[in-house]
């Protein structure tokens, strides 16, 4: 089998170990990884913002780079959400470029749902460790609809505890934007992911959107919190 | 609105509201307590998406005829021995409203909870014209107490703890302090019944209209309601125009939907339908009942593309599960309505020069969207109300120039690049620049990014 990675910009930028956890994970489970250079955003900070013109021209520019029919697979949900569901919406139904949009939204994976539902990951043994919690982002659960196959992942690493999250679906205050228009209230909702990641008594958080993660790890620190924050997809490759 | 709209202050008002940390912990607490009861109350019937779809389109229905289904109504509620008005804007409404009560040479109003009287800023004008109003809902007697404006459409005093509503009844009431619920209540009780014997009207809102019967119909807990809509000789009923509920057949949809939405009840204590004056031989009922069917900018959210925020039943069950409302409470939004439901209606009923801020009030999360008894697309409406704000510029001209200049980049793989590298090598300036809340919070980018990595 073979996929094309969208590595995602935060995941380009700020955190490459995603991406190279990401590879090691599917090169496991004997797929091709085939990574079309030239990807950039998938457009989300422009759409979010309400600045369609820019998420278009994102959007056609995503659509040039990821030719073909192979699955497009990205640890990230929000932007699997933004190619699944909102690409569509942003050309002419009947265009060529509508129908790309079409095309790259039925072939696109967030790595867990891909693991799961693909790969069959979950009835595999990963080696785990410690107390896990589980942070359910906002566009991975409800837009995309991924609630249980981060569970099963994690309910494969053995050795390793889940406790569950109180209010694990609350935003982490992350929001795009929201994050630099409205800081004060971005801190004291990440503030608050961190009292209920910290009351679970885990020693690892984990979820499938690194720009979350990246808020929580922001609110822990901020409450002297030692919690490690750990993509999922590092927790499974470094189990395999 | 009592008082001025400061919509436009939503992130300083919102940043006072988070140092503010007994509203923070009443806030939490109350939200908290209606998020889990909602979830109770709805796991305990079934086919709760197929009530919901049906919701939406008898909603849908009603704004897709608003004008045939409000002619009806009010020929029927004026058979039934009502009189209708309409008001196309608040000023219009207020000064109708005080017209009536002068005319009777009414002194005193009682007031039953109305979240259409607070956007026309009722209160103020009659008591300007030398009409005492007691609010006797016990949430609007003690932010009226207070001088305060509601911070929740259903619970008004949601963001006071009952210490804080002990120490206020002790300094204006004059009776002993006490943190008790049940105390506080009686006092409040004691208080509104001789109000309520001496009022020569009463004024009301209602949660839908009929239009098949012109009924008015009022979801109740305390037992006010009733009272104001039925002791008093003159009644006054102010709604606004979208509450129009096409038959008494779509009634139970609503009654099954709406208490638990709102406060997790499966019904409130008091459902009253109010159809007409009182009749010969009744005991009760005003014997005079004004209707004020209130527009102040529907008819033009009617006719443009947000038109499915009409649909809204004022709930509440969007802000209790909102993270952003939750954390900065009701008056930050600085209009009648807050939360999500808030920040598109205001925006759309007061106009973008007076609220642009309040779009930016979301995190997307969605979490709105999830409990929306009748399936308001917030989500999407954000973003629609987000894209005119850019397009009537009211965004600030860096971020416009920044998402150009994104725009540009994320098509041209070699500037996106060039952006990555600069911004790595200025990354402590950036930080600096932005302060410790936005660039200080993520972390240093990597010297090797991703797609240097890959073959």
């Amino acid at each position: 089998m073979r996929v094309q990675l969208f590595g995602t910009c935060m995941v380009d930028s700020f955190f490459p170990e995603v991406g190279d956890a990401t590879v090691r994970l599917l090169k496991h489970f004997g797929v091709e990884v085939v990574f079309p250079h030239g990807q950039t955003c998938c457009g989300q900070p422009a759409f979010n913002a309400g600045y369609r013109d820019e998420a278009r021209g994102a959007a056609e520019h995503f659509l040039s780079v990821f030719t073909g029919d192979d699955p497009i697979v990205t640890p990230s949900g929000s932007c699997a959400a933004m190619v699944k569901h909102h690409y569509p919406g942003l050309f002419q139904g009947d265009s060529p470029l509508g129908e790309k949009a079409r095309g790259a939204a039925a072939r696109v994976f967030e790595m867990s749902q891909f693991l799961v539902q693909v790969l069959r990951a979950h009835e595999r043994v990963f080696v785990g460790s410690g107390k896990i919690t589980y942070h359910s982002s906002c566009h991975l659960t409800r837009t995309l609809g991924v609630r249980e196959e981060p569970l099963l992942l994690i309910s494969a690493l053995s050795g390793a505890e889940f406790v569950p999250m109180p209010d694990a679906t609350r935003c982490c205050g992350f929001g795009g934007m929201f994050m630099a228009k409205l800081p004060e209230i971005s801190c004291a909702l990440a503030d608050e992911k961190a009292d209920s990641i910290m009351a679970t008594g885990a020693d690892t958080v984990t979820g499938c959107d690194s720009a979350c993660l990246m808020t929580i790890a922001d609110g822990l620190k901020r409450r002297g919190s030692d919690v490690k924050v750990k993509h999922l997809v590092q927790l499974l490759a470094e189990g395999v | 609105m009592s008082e001025e709209q400061t919509s436009l202050n939503f992130r300083a008002n919102s940043a006072a509201s988070i140092a503010d940390l007994s509203l923070r912990a009443a806030m939490k607490n109350a939200t908290d307590t209606f998020g889990t009861r909602r979830t109770a109350a709805f796991s305990a019937i079934p086919d709760v998406e197929a009530l919901r779809d049906k919701a939406s389109a008898i909603r849908m229905s009603v704004l897709d005829n608003l004008p045939a289904y409000l002619e009806e109504f009010a020929s029927n509620a004026t058979s039934a021995g009502a009189t209708v008005h309409r008001a196309h804007d608040a000023k219009s409404a207020r000064e109708l409203i005080g017209a009536i009560l002068k005319e009777r040479g009414v002194k005193m109003a009682a007031k039953g909870k109305s979240m259409v009287s607070e956007e026309i800023g009722l209160n103020a004008h009659l008591e300007a014209a030398g009409v005492e109003v007691v609010e006797t809902d016990l949430g609007e007697y003690i932010i009226q107490l207070e001088g305060e404006t509601p911070s929740h459409i259903i619970v008004p005093a949601i963001h006071k703890n009952r210490q804080q509503v002990g120490r206020l009844f002790a300094d204006r009431l004059g009776v002993p302090y006490s943190e008790d619920p049940q105390v506080l209540t009686k006092v409040a009780r004691k208080v509104m019944r001789e109000k309520f014997l001496a009022a020569d009207a009463g004024i009301s809102g209602a949660n839908f209209a009929i239009a098949e019967s012109g009924s008015l119909v009022l979801f109740t807990n305390e037992g006010n309601g009733r009272m104001v809509t039925s002791v008093p000789p003159l009644h006054i009923a102010i709604l606004s125009v979208e509450k129009i509920l096409p038959k008494l057949d779509d009634l139970p949809t609503f009654i099954r939907l709406l208490p638990r939405s709102a406060t997790g009840q499966a019904i409130t204590s008091y459902l009253s339908l109010i159809t007409g004056t009182r009749k010969e031989g009744e005991a009760t009922g005003a014997q005079e009942l004004h209707i004020v069917l209130l527009d102040n900018g529907r008819s033009e959210m009617l006719a443009g593309g947000s038109r499915e925020m009409l649909k809204c039943i004022r709930c509440g069950a969007c802000m209790n599960v909102c993270p952003v409302y939750r954390t900065v409470g009701g008056h930050a939004y600085g209009w009648t309505y807050p939360g999500p439901m808030g920040m598109v209606l205001t925006t759309l009923l007061t106009g973008m020069e007076k609220s642009y801020p309040l779009v930016d009030a979301s995190t997307l999360c969605g979490a709105c969207v999830d409990v929306c008894p009748v399936r308001i697309p917030l989500v999407e409406l954000i973003l629609k109300l987000r894209e005119r704000r850019n397009k009537e510029g009211f965004s600030d001209v860096r971020e416009r120039l920044g998402m150009r200049f994104l725009g540009y980049a994320v098509k041209n793989p070699a500037v996106f690049f060039w952006m990555e590298r600069v911004s790595r090598l200025f990354w402590p300036l950036i930080q600096k620049i932005s302060g410790k809340n936005v660039a200080g919070r993520l972390p240093d980018p990597s010297p090797r990014p991703f797609h240097r990595r890959m073959p």
